[in-house]
């Protein structure tokens, strides 16, 4: 079990490394430098001569390989998880995966095919995310503590405020996708200001979505911060949230210091590439979060047994724990 | 059992091979129409011309510097470095702009040539930079680089295609079947590369050259509005009227201040 968690984590790992690769293509504006699709030119994507990796084509093809790369390794995920996994949900959600990286990889062909239609794009990014949240899904609830069982938690609050940071995070990632596939990232080219004001003098569609991604990075910063300190508050010896509530927050910090950079930097490629990695990151940590608090919250707790993954339903005890974890 | 098991897989990689299979297929354009019967055609015996050149005003701008790194072809034939194409000036003259008969000529009836007109790409350039086509005339597009280029015609009239030329000397003909000006063509590897397409129903168009000038030949006598059309000045329109066998004289002036705010 701790090689399927080990094996979750790299493909977690890796498709982050897919979402930086789709971000520098579309940074780069290189989204059809290899046009036909699933070949690259002509050739079977896995042999195109590296010779030939040139401009744009770079950073597309490299993004193709990758993704090639993470639906491989998640076909071995799913089918692995399938065959050891007792937990049916867990099973399932391997399932899931694979179902999505193979919608993922249809909805890349159809945008290259389609020329970049926005709502296939914005899809492709959506679905990116999604993608990646199942991965590290599984890679959180296949890990030994996890499966070891927590102790319960007493706070009907704290579900609500973390599956609402979550969302709000999500949703504002799918702002931030519009704005960038239908090419609104200076639609405001000012910054913190609005063309000098605090709301635009001018509404287009452009500017509509490219403020409303300001709106929604002022709603999460606030969201996470109410989050991150209901935790430091009330939960402070509790370390499996206190960690991802910290690295939260010091990862939201990070991403509205990297909006800004991105529209002063004129939609530079490494910062623009670096803003939406670190946007998936606060998605997943949020993410993390929120399960664990729900496991903790609202589920009764059990024993399962490390080495087999087996429920007892014996209601967790801190005894218990002690003996689980040795 | 383990056929039972592996079902779900199964099923979504059919599924995916299904969508995978059905994707589009690219069509070049329509073969151009054939004249109605009493087609109106441009007597040339008692047709004008209409001539003139594009001056621009004030300081140009400086055309700025291009990236050549991500391509070593491409760095190799611009050993010097390289800039935007964006104004060509000689003297005053401005050089790449379109110039066309937009409005005038009623239901007259042109045949389309046979001849292709030739776009080729060259020491990763567009050449020519700015061009025009009729519609239904056929547009060849070369490869004359020793690398690979996407040939990407981001049109809105016609339909948008994208085409890979990944061999040298490879010569692809496409057809646009609507008037549009202008239709852009890029190249997505290589993101400097721009060329832009005036598609029209008619022959009266002309790219300025030498010193800006050009030339509206064989026109019938009529009422024209003319525009000049500057891939970063913008355009301009003027009208001409013209009667049978005349010539006419019609210059446009930009002001290089607009390129600013363009």
């Amino acid at each position: 079990m701790i090689w399927l968690n080990r094996y979750a984590k790299l493909v977690a790992a890796s498709t982050l490394l897919l979402i930086a690769a789709g971000g520098m293509v579309t940074s780069t504006g290189s989204g059809l430098s290899v046009p036909d699709w699933p070949n690259t030119y002509g050739w079977f994507m896995f042999t195109f001569p590296m010779s030939k990796w040139v401009g744009g084509i770079r950073y597309e093809h490299t993004h193709r390989l990758i993704a090639g790369t993470v639906g491989f390794l998640t076909i071995i995920l799913a089918i692995w998880t399938w065959r050891v996994e007792p937990r049916v949900w867990v099973r399932r959600l391997g399932v899931a995966a694979l179902g999505a990286v193979i919608l993922q990889g249809l909805l890349g062909g159809l945008t290259v095919i389609l020329l970049l239609p926005p709502a296939v794009s914005i899809g492709h990014a959506a679905l990116a995310q999604l993608f990646f949240c199942i991965t590290v899904t599984l890679a959180l609830v296949t890990s030994p503590s996890w499966i070891a069982g927590a102790r319960s938690l007493t706070d009907p609050m704290l579900p609500r405020i973390t599956l609402a940071t979550t969302t709000l995070v999500y949703c504002q990632i799918l702002i931030g996708a519009t704005m960038r596939h239908i090419g609104a990232g200076l639609a405001i080219p000012t910054f913190p200001l609005v063309f000098g004001h605090l709301l635009p003098p001018d509404w287009t569609t452009a500017i509509g979505v490219h403020f409303a991604h300001r709106v929604g990075a002022v709603m999460v910063l606030a969201a996470v911060s109410l989050t991150a300190a209901h935790i430091w508050h009330w939960h402070r010896p509790q370390r499996d949230l206190i960690r991802p509530a910290t690295v939260l927050f010091l990862l939201v910090c990070s991403q509205a210091t990297l909006g800004a950079l991105v529209v002063m930097s004129a939609l530079q490629p490494i910062i623009n590439t670096a803003h939406v990695v670190n946007g998936a990151l606060v998605l997943a940590t949020s993410l993390v979060l929120t399960l664990r608090v729900f496991r903790r919250t609202l589920q009764q707790p059990v024993m399962v047994d490390a080495k087999t993954s087996r429920r007892t339903d014996i209601p967790l005890l801190d005894k218990d724990l002690r003996e689980v974890r040795g | 059992m383990y056929l039972n098991q592996l079902r779900p897989f199964l099923t979504v990689s059919l599924m995916a091979l299904a969508v995978a299979c059905g994707g589009p297929t690219e069509k070049g354009g329509q073969a151009p129409a054939a004249p109605p019967a009493n087609a109106r055609r441009v007597d040339q015996s008692k047709a004008g011309n209409v001539t003139g050149h594009v001056t621009i005003e004030g300081t140009v701008p400086r055309n700025p510097p291009i990236q050549i790194d991500g391509d070593p072809y491409c760095r190799q034939q611009n050993p010097n470095g390289a800039t935007a194409e964006n104004f060509v000036v000689d003297g005053a003259g401005l050089e790449n702009v379109f110039v066309y008969v937009k409005d005038g000529l009623g239901d007259y009836w042109f045949d389309v040539p046979t001849e292709p007109v030739k776009l080729d790409q060259h020491a990763c350039r567009y050449q020519p930079h700015v061009l025009g086509v009729r519609t239904g005339q056929k547009l060849a597009i070369s490869n004359s680089d020793d690398t690979l280029h996407n040939v990407h015609a981001v049109a809105a009239a016609n339909r948008e295609w994208n085409k890979g030329q990944s061999l040298k000397n490879i010569v692809d003909e496409k057809v646009f079947t609507k008037p549009e000006v202008m239709v852009r063509f890029k190249c997505d590897v290589h993101n400097w590369m721009q060329a832009f397409v005036g598609v029209l129903d008619h022959p009266y168009f002309a790219v300025t050259r030498h010193g800006g000038k050009f030339e509206l030949k064989d026109l019938p006598a009529g009422t024209y509005t003319v525009e000049a059309w500057h891939e970063k000045l913008g355009s301009q329109t003027q009208t001409v009227t013209l009667g049978e066998k005349e010539s006419k004289e019609l210059n446009f002036m930009f002001k290089s201040a607009a390129a600013s705010s363009n």
